[in-house]
């Protein structure tokens, strides 16, 4: 047992009025912790408490009572014995009746009454009693905003949780809830008091109960509230949103047919307001009534029901005009909301009222007229706009009778549908051979635009009711009178439609018809076959009709599009709800005709109209896409071996087009529908197989741009393959290589160690292989780059070796696969070890031992074993430049491979790189027995590869789309980028340090640029005050050279976030002037605007640094922005606006004029 | 300093929406875009009216078709068109023109404000005053001139 001292003082804290409100939770905390551990009794606490809860002073036994109240809330799943519930009840609902201490009684009698039955419940009698003393001693509108919404969680616990207790009291209960909630105005008691009355009217549900005679009270009090409307447009009560407490009274309004004979006029009188929410609201509340109250209570009001909603919809619509394109001259009507709304009333109505309601529109006069008027409109030019709104409305009514029920539907088709095809002039009929019209059917004058519109709409509602009906067991359609008429008449109508689509004015009035030409014909296509409203002929007909405007009229672009919508629509129906019949009529009219389209090389249509049409076709189901990529794969192999083996310059476009398509659209479809790999495996090794059968290229070296989109398709497929199947692929290609002359000249190099000066050079001599290798080893280096890492590649250290050799005559690919060689290589080799297999630590052995960068062993650098000794490289007058150049790529990229996987050995190329760029400085102590000219060829190329080397450091640093990424399975150690420039950066400010030499600073500052830009901002913001004054320098170094115009901007976009951000800004207050030199001065850099844009944009920021250390600067500030005021461009006027504004409001209000 | 408002209730028209700027795809790096009506615009049309929480713009004071600019010749010319004929407001919101203008453009502008023609008592009087050097310095030089117009200017800096 707990020492009462020790406890005592929480109390007295908590009583006190003086203490704070943490100090007051901590104690009920310290005290119930106490109780939940069995370290104090309740009994005991009652019992010294005794003082605190009798006391006649108010405030401390209010507070005391709280006390307990909280303590018996916080023991919720504690369990208490009988005993003590009901003598704590007992006293609470007595202290309802103190109403100076009212909330600890109320938060007690919640917190017991809202107990779960195993920790203890209150007894049914004692529940009686609190409901007595609450209907007894509560005023609850007297009481302040907080008490009233306890009282209605109170009174709506005992509802809830004890209806039986709470039932006995009948009318008194009701009348003591009248009381209660009438003029109640706070939302989140609003709330609750809903929700009582909805409670309420469950517990009486009976016509003949005592809510009956309370109900017209009841409503009066909840009438008032309709509808919910904020006044202040601004909600303080955030939580509680208009939307939620419409519901809730919505919901209250519903939860008695009791109500019905106050609600329903009451509701269809707000329907006359002006205001728009509340005819909104008041066909919500409707609609929703209408489903709660069943058919017979809303039966009287179906005639003034049907009266609103047509004055909401026909006689006064509210649409607007749909501005998006291409609808301009169509029927694009958008409902507002009140329309929308109450079309959804119309729907329940007809749902609910089993025909009564229907054949109150089918009779209505005014509907009936309007059907008959519409021959006055034949031409959809001269219908007024307001015409149009009515058949829009019209259109919308009846498609809404039709979508409803099938007997609604029927009734509908019974008295109009015959109306409907004798303006377009067929007859419904029982047809008759001779009475169908002919193929090439041609309207006489204009068609009925009314009647066209109104039918393509019902064919729509048709097709949803058989479509979303999940009626089980699924009705019998066909003998459906709706059916049966439409039976009679699809096949005429399919020629009306046709007929549409074949008018060879392209006039913008034709579009409205051309539209519901389309459409109808897209509806008539996409009822299921079981149903035989439509046959297979007129099937088969509408497809061929819509194909053949999809293979001939290309010129009419509205007309095109339409068309391949509709073919696509029905496409996915077709996967949706598949039917033999239809799919084998899609597949021999549609896909058939689109896969001769792609596969022939008939030019009448443009290829990109003809892929897209393929791809949007394809992709409506798995099927159709597997034909359709067959036709590709065979036009991309028919359209290759043109051009490899006939050079047909004209193929080359449409090629790279379509393996742009199969790169870009094809593949990335197969992956995302989780596609067989099948697809791409195929691919990759037929564009092989055109390799290894075509022995000579008749190619032109300059169709670089059809190597590049067959090396893009080709990591794509690969990419998207399983290792199984990539190792098929990459054994072909290494068939092919092995075959090719490729293996002549490396042998020559691989094998013997003696005469590799010499094979340097005859490669070099060869000028470049022949194309056919180039092409092969371009997509040797792309499968590679796609690999995954758990491939096994045979014969690894040959592709090693080739792609180093290849690599040395400029070839960026090989560089990039030797980057992904080496990020995915196995550490190790499990299993049975190879000669030829090849492991990560072997491969970088043989690239950092390879002869060609170790060419002189006797070098000066003696830094370890393992290091590249690139430098020594300079000494071999054999070697040129140019060859270094290429070597310092390769590095980078290897490099770049190494780093993404966190490997050691990073560090060595890295010091190989840096010592490449600063070996300016010992140049001149070289001897050199060159001629002078050939001395200045020989520097130019030195500055090269000095910059090459520098970036190489953006080629480490940066994403590239082309390799070593999340697509092509590269290994990425988080946060590589952070750790490299973390070991990188202190070196590289070390050196520049060191150097004076304007050319070696230049390219430091180059690398340096480069590592900053790409550096996560967190990583560089805690490095904030040494890298400032290095940026700097960068910056006012890189400023002569316009070509450095991009790497400027971006150093200074990560001056600008050290800016904005405000540990940043800490590290920048001591730079900042020289800071703000550097910015004024990019102010007015000639070569790019955003430079300008952004320089003025961190100039404001700086604005935000303190007082003390800008103010000197004001001056300087101002008189740049008055030249930027003048800059050639408005973005940067604009930005120098705000920042004089900046800089002159931090000083004086004098600004000079 | 005045009792009562001088147009107790204005006709608000609200405003057009801020004109995005499309930049073209391929933008020219060194082409000029010279000053034109609709930026002079930009910076005029949120300035505050003195009396009411309302831009200029709302209330129609200024349109942009009511601004002439001539970038060659560095000139810009803006009418504006007081509430209410006996507006006494005239002059400081002329005066609130001005100053933002003289703060936004480059200093090579010469900038001309008018009161539109009809639309003043004493039309002559505020435009000899508005475009006078003498009394505009005269006016910046008085503190509770400048808070009114720093006030009137702040909405047109966001």
């Amino acid at each position: 047992m707990a020492d009462p001292t020790q406890w005592v003082k929480h109390v007295e804290l908590y009583v006190n009025s003086s203490s704070t409100a943490a100090q007051q939770e901590a104690s009920v905390d310290a005290i119930a912790n106490l109780l939940k551990n069995d370290l104090l009794t309740l009994e005991a606490l009652v019992r010294e408490m005794e003082m605190y809860l009798t006391t006649t002073d108010s405030i401390i036994r209010s507070r005391g009572i709280l006390l307990l109240a909280e303590l018996l809330t916080q023991l919720r799943s504690k369990r208490l014995n009988d005993a003590s519930i009901e003598s704590l009840i007992g006293f609470f609902t007595e202290r309802l009746a103190d109403w100076k201490a009212l909330r600890g009684a109320i938060v007690g009698c919640l917190s017991l009454l809202r107990r779960k039955s195993h920790v203890g419940v209150v007894t049914d009698d004692k529940v009686k009693a609190v409901v007595q003393s609450y209907l007894q001693n509560l005023q609850v509108q007297s009481l302040g905003q907080h008490d009233r919404k306890l009282c209605f969680q109170l009174m709506e616990c005992l509802l809830d949780r004890y209806p039986a207790a709470v039932r006995d009291l009948g009318d008194n209960l009701i009348y003591g809830i009248c009381e209660a909630i009438d003029g109640e105005r706070d939302p989140q008691c609003l709330m609750l008091s809903f929700r009582i009355v909805e409670i309420l009217a469950g517990l009486f549900p009976g016509p003949s109960g005592p809510l009956a005679d309370f109900a017209g009270d009841l409503f009066g009090i909840l009438g008032c509230y309709f509808p919910i409307h904020f006044t202040h447009p601004k909600e303080e009560d955030v939580d509680v949103k208009r939307e939620e407490l419409s519901r809730a009274l919505m919901l209250t309004y519903a939860s008695t047919p009791l109500f019905a004979p106050f609600s329903i006029p009451l509701l269809l009188e707000k329907l006359s307001s002006s205001l728009p929410l509340t005819k909104v609201e008041s066909f919500k509340y409707l609609s929703y009534c209408t489903s709660k109250y069943g058919v017979d209570r809303m039966a009287e009001h179906f005639e003034t029901l049907w009266s609103s909603v047509k004055d909401a919809t026909y006689v006064s619509p509210q649409t607007n005009l749909s501005t998006e394109v291409g609808f301009m001259s169509e029927m694009g009507f958008q409902d507002s909301d009140i329309m929308k709304q109450a079309f959804v009333l119309l729907q329940e109505l007809v749902q609910q009222s089993n025909g009564s309601f229907i054949s109150l529109i089918l009779d209505d006069e005014d509907i009936k007229i309007f059907m008959n008027s519409l021959n006055q409109y034949e031409d959809f030019d001269n219908i007024p706009i307001d015409i149009r709104q009515r058949l829009h409305a019209v259109g919308r009514i009846i498609s809404v009778c039709v979508n409803t029920s099938i007997a609604s539907c029927n009734k509908v088709f019974e008295s109009f549908f015959p109306l409907l095809m004798t303006y377009l002039g067929l007859s419904v009929a029982e047809p008759h051979e001779n009475s169908c019209l002919a193929e090439d059917y041609n309207p006489p004058g204009r068609l009925n635009f009314g009647a066209l519109y109104l039918c393509v709409e019902v064919l729509s509602a048709c097709r949803y009711l058989v479509g979303s009906d999940e009626l089980t067991p699924i009705p019998d359609f066909a003998n459906q009178t709706w059916c049966v008429m439409l039976h009679n008449v699809s096949k005429s109508l399919a020629t009306v439609f046709v007929s549409l689509l074949r008018s060879n004015v392209a006039e913008n009035s034709q579009n409205a018809y051309i539209c519901y030409g389309v459409k109808g014909l897209q509806n008539l296509a996409m009822f299921p076959g079981s149903l035989l409203a439509v046959s297979k002929s007129t099937y088969d007909s509408i497809l061929l009709k819509l194909m053949s405007v999809v293979t001939s009229d290309i010129n009419k672009t509205f007309l095109w599009t339409l068309a391949m919508n509709a073919l696509v629509e029905i496409g996915s129906f077709l996967d949706k709800c598949p039917d033999s019949e239809r799919l084998s009529s899609y597949e021999s009219i549609v896909v058939e005709k689109i896969f001769s389209l792609i596969s022939s090389d008939d030019l009448t249509m443009p290829v990109s109209l003809k892929l897209q049409a393929a791809f949007e076709i394809g992709a409506t189901g798995i099927n159709f896409m597997l034909r359709v990529v067959e036709g590709l794969d065979e036009a991309i192999s028919a359209t290759l071996s043109a051009v490899y083996a006939h050079g047909n310059r004209k193929s080359v476009e449409p090629t790279i087009k379509l393996l742009e398509y199969y790169s870009n659209k094809v593949l990335p479809w197969f992956h995302k529908s989780g596609g067989s790999e099948e697809i791409p495996l195929n691919f990759a090794l037929s564009i092989w197989d055109k390799i290894e059968n075509n022995r000579s290229f008749n190619l032109d070296s300059l169709e670089n741009e059809l190597l590049d989109a067959t090396m893009m398709a080709m990591k794509q497929a690969v990419g998207s393959c399983s290792e199984g199947s990539q190792e098929k692929i990459i054994n072909k290609a290494l068939g092919v290589l092995l075959s090719s002359n490729c293996l002549e000249w490396m042998k020559s190099i691989s094998g013997n160690t003696q005469s590799e000066v010499e094979g340097l050079q005859q490669i070099h001599k060869l000028d470049s292989f022949a194309i056919r290798d180039e092409w092969i080893t371009s997509l040797i280096a792309s499968i590679v780059i796609a690999l995954c890492p758990q491939t096994y590649i045979q014969n690894g250290k040959f592709i090693l070796q080739f792609f180093i050799t290849t690599l040395l005559n400029g070839h960026v690919p090989s560089a990039q696969a030797l980057g992904s060689l080496v990020n995915k290589l196995p550490l190790k080799i499990t299993g049975t070890p190879l000669s030829k297999n090849l492991c990560l630590d072997e491969a970088v052995d043989m690239i950092f031992h390879s002869c060609i960068w170790t060419s002189y062993n006797g070098s000066t650098y003696e830094r370890g074993s393992s290091e590249i000794d690139l430098s020594s490289l300079r000494l071999c007058s054999l070697s040129p430049e140019s060859d270094k150049i290429h070597a310092t790529i390769g590095l980078a990229w290897i490099g770049k491979g190494l780093l993404m996987r966190g490997h050691e050995k990073v560090k060595d190329i890295t010091m190989t790189l840096l010592n490449c760029m600063i070996s300016d400085g010992d140049r001149g102590s070289l001897p050199n027995s060159k001629h002078p000219s050939l001395v200045c060829n020989d520097e130019d190329l030195h500055h090269q590869l000095m910059k090459s080397a520098a970036d190489a450091f953006h080629i480490i640093m940066s994403d590239s789309e082309s390799c070593l990424n999340k697509r092509y399975h590269a290994t990425i150690r988080p946060l590589y980028k952070q750790r490299f420039s973390n070991t990188v950066m202190p070196i590289l400010s070390t050196l520049m340090l060191k150097y004076d030499s304007p050319s070696i600073r230049s390219m430091l500052c180059r690398a340096i640029a480069y590592v900053v830009s790409d550096t996560p901002l967190t990583a560089i913001l805690s490095e904030a005050k040494k890298l400032i004054p290095l940026l700097l320098d960068c910056l006012s170094m890189m400023v002569e050279d316009i070509t450095n115009k991009e790497i400027i901007y971006s150093v200074l976009l990560v001056i600008s976030g050290i800016l904005v951000d405000k540990n940043g800004q800490d590290a920048v207050a001591e730079n900042a002037h020289s800071i703000v030199n550097q910015l004024i001065e990019l102010t007015t850099y000639p070569h790019m605007m955003v430079i300008r844009e952004t320089a003025v944009q961190c100039l404001v920021a700086v604005s935000e640094l303190p007082h003390t250390r800008i103010y000197p600067l004001r001056t300087q500030v101002l008189r740049a922005m008055l030249k930027a005021l003048d800059d050639p461009k408005w973005v940067v006027r604009q930005e120098a606006v705000r920042c004089r504004q900046a800089w002159a409001s931090i000083a004086s209000r004098s600004l000079h004029f | 300093m005045v009792s009562g408002l001088i147009n107790a209730n204005p006709i608000v028209y609200g405003k057009k929406d801020h004109r995005a700027r499309t930049a073209p795809v391929q933008v020219d790096e060194y082409a000029a875009e010279p000053i034109d009506q609709q930026e002079i615009f930009d910076h005029i049309r949120d300035i505050k009216d003195p009396e009411h929480p309302y831009s200029l713009e709302d209330l129609k004071v200024i349109t942009e078709d009511a601004i002439e600019v001539d970038d060659k010749k560095s000139r810009v010319r803006v009418t504006f068109t007081p509430t209410v004929e006996h507006c006494s407001m005239a002059t400081v919101i002329g005066l609130c023109l001005r100053v933002k203008l003289i703060r936004c453009l480059p200093r090579r502008y010469k900038v001309d404000i008018r009161v539109a023609p009809g639309t003043h008592a004493t039309e002559a009087a505020v435009n000899k005053q508005l475009n006078d050097k003498e009394r505009l310095a005269a006016a910046l030089e008085n503190p509770n001139l400048v808070d009114m117009v720093d006030e009137c200017l702040v909405p047109s800096y966001e």
